[in-house]
């Protein structure tokens, strides 16, 4: 009535923005939620459960969550169908792929299908040869049940293992229980171990005694500054700190002592040099007279 | 004002079943015959295209790769294989020159979902609604980017519900239906058209995607509209309507808007042009958009067909 058509205009104008400045701080706050919940979620689920195996070539988990489209053409592609995608609910990020190896093991295809499908490069397209491929580490994680730490000639892992005697080979120890046999442990090898899991598949137990596990899990880390001494020695051809002191028996004329060998040597020339007197009596008064503090042995 | 008809139904009478409801059908053989592509292979052993909606590889040799999470594993820090970027490129192109929400009507299985929903809504007389703002979708959209960002993962992909379900029908569910379920409800009970007209940030990102598509529903016949309110009743982005078919002034500006439907927001569903007795609308392309030249270009275009027609109904 009173008020002047332009103020009217001002007021609306000022109710508009009002109710986009309230609209957008809503939907703006909706979606924080959204993000905040998501990244949350995200975080905890970056977590991979130990007994899920990557594919070949899969990037650090890390990365890999951030390159895997999870569009399954690698799954597609496997023609073993060890590859599967993780549902919703799984404990695997869902719609990425894994494998369980005492389900479906890998079974190292020479030309990596998995990895040549995958279009992002989760898998990583550099890895040509399947021998270079670490999904993991064998473990023999239980010593207490597998038949070769109890000295049986199981050697199933051993034998099923594509890189047979370098990622698995039988270390042999004395088997002290029976205390005349051998035990032949089944001893993985990082540097050629792939983690493709045919071991894990193999175990003969109810389950299995080797399992491939995660690098975070199944290695441990030399402190940064330690160095193996008989390494360096043997890089630099020498030893590194003061020279080894060659030690010096003092032993009675015509002997010698080999450390790693036949220990006490007597030279046979030299009867004489003997430190046993050929009197059988000296012998059995040896005792006698130590205990009366008199020196060791008789006089020649 | 109480309409005793459903939307359409005069359309349904005046145009037959058919015509009256064959974008709809168009777009369902679209959406299950992409579906079904998917399909044959796990189903039958036919590979005609492996992989999923966010890539995927037809006849073994053209990759297609969702531009929005190629997007986001590029803000997670991860450069991609040329395969991903070949295909984003095609998609990209596609959806750029069809409409970028032409992906949510016809070819997001989830829409089907949710455009059971709707009817449901409608079949029940459900119409309380919690209103939220449209624009909603583009501050999860620009969520779901900064993740990526902030945690180097492509965090979206563990709820999107989109590619949830579409991954989920062709490699194995698992509990993905709660999520689909979710969004169901969300639409049936809580907001109308909630989910894809408020939330989704894969609609929002083709929305962006095809601001200037060349692909556009145009109202060249508005003026012989009579106000019955059907299109607007069946469409899912109401607001996209009103600029072109009532050639509403522009706020701010003297012009008043051209016949064509320019919101990104529209997702070329063809619903309008279904339900429309007086069949203002039709498929076109946004070029000729001048207010005065195309309403009487189309007014003759119009009369024309009119005569041409059988003309049950005669103005």
């Amino acid at each position: 009535m009173n008020t002047r058509p332009g103020q009217a205009v001002d007021k609306a104008a000022l109710n508009s923005r009002r109710k986009f400045l309230l609209d957008s701080a809503r939907a703006a706050g909706g979606a924080a939620m959204v993000a905040l919940g998501l990244g949350l979620y995200s975080r905890q689920s970056v977590s991979l459960p130990a007994s899920a195996i990557r594919p070949p070539g899969a990037l650090d988990e890390k990365d890999f969550l951030g390159a895997c489209v999870r569009c399954g053409l690698c799954v597609r592609d496997c023609p073993y169908d060890t590859l599967k995608l993780a549902k919703f609910g799984d404990k695997v990020a869902t719609g990425t792929p894994y494998f369980t190896a005492r389900d479906i093991p890998c079974e190292m295809c020479d030309d990596i299908p998995c990895v040549k499908a995958c279009p992002t490069g989760a898998l990583d397209h550099s890895l040509e040869n399947i021998d270079d491929a670490r999904m993991g580490l064998a473990v023999l994680i239980d010593e207490e049940n597998c038949l070769n730490f109890q000295g049986l000639r199981c050697d199933v892992c051993y034998r099923i293992c594509p890189v047979i005697d370098k990622a698995i080979t039988l270390e042999m120890e004395h088997n002290v229980r029976s205390g005349k046999h051998a035990l032949f442990i089944p001893t993985v090898h990082s540097d050629h171990c792939t983690g493709c899991g045919k071991c894990e598949r193999a175990c003969v137990l109810e389950d299995t005694a080797i399992r491939v596990m995660p690098y975070e899990l199944a290695k441990g880390e030399l402190g940064h500054h330690y160095r193996w001494g008989w390494k360096e020695k043997n890089k630099a051809g020498e030893s590194l700190v003061t020279p080894d002191i060659e030690h010096k028996y003092n032993l009675p004329r015509g002997q010698s002592y080999d450390i790693q060998g036949e220990g006490l040597i007597i030279d046979d020339d030299s009867s004489d040099a003997s430190p046993f007197s050929s009197n059988p009596l000296d012998t059995l008064n040896r005792n006698s007279l130590d205990t009366r503090g008199n020196a060791r042995g008789t006089e020649k | 004002m109480i309409r005793p008809l459903h939307p359409g139904a005069t359309a349904r009478a005046e145009k037959g079943w058919l015509a009256a409801n064959k974008w709809l059908l168009a777009r369902r053989f679209s959406q299950l015959s992409i579906l079904s592509l998917f399909l044959l292979g796990p189903w039958f052993g036919l590979w005609l295209i492996t992989g999923n909606l966010n890539s995927s590889l037809i006849f073994k040799t053209v990759p297609l790769t969702d531009p929005y999470v190629f997007l986001q594993s590029l803000f997670a820090g991860h450069t991609p294989e040329t395969a991903a970027i070949t295909g984003a490129v095609i998609v990209l192109v596609f959806y750029a020159l069809v409409g970028g929400r032409v992906y949510c009507s016809w070819v997001c299985p989830l829409n089907m979902i949710t455009d059971v929903a709707q009817w449901l809504r409608e079949q029940f007389k459900i119409s309380g609604s919690s209103t939220m703002s449209r624009k909603t979708r583009y501050w999860i959209l620009a969520a779901t980017l900064i993740l990526p960002f902030v945690t180097g993962s492509i965090a979206w992909e563990m709820v999107n519900p989109v590619s949830m379900l579409h991954r989920g029908l062709i490699f194995g569910m698992g509990l993905a239906w709660f999520i689909v379920l979710a969004v169901f409800l969300l639409d049936l009970l809580v907001s109308r058209r909630g989910w894809c007209s408020h939330l989704c940030p894969v609609g929002a990102f083709y929305s962006l995607l095809g601001t200037h598509s060349l692909i556009r529903i145009r109202a060249d016949a508005r003026e012989q509209c009579d106000d019955c309110m059907d299109c607007f009743m069946v469409c899912p982005e109401q607001q996209v309507i009103r600029p072109a078919l009532k050639g509403l002034v522009k706020p701010g500006t003297d012009k008043s808007a051209g016949p064509v439907i320019t919101s990104a927001n529209c997702t070329n569903c063809g619903r309008c042009i279904d339900v429309c007795a007086k069949d203002v609308f039709h498929f076109g392309l946004r070029t000729n958009n001048n207010v005065n030249n195309s309403y009487t270009n189309s007014f003759k275009n119009n009369s024309e067909q009119l005569n041409h027609s059988s003309g049950v109904e005669v103005l």
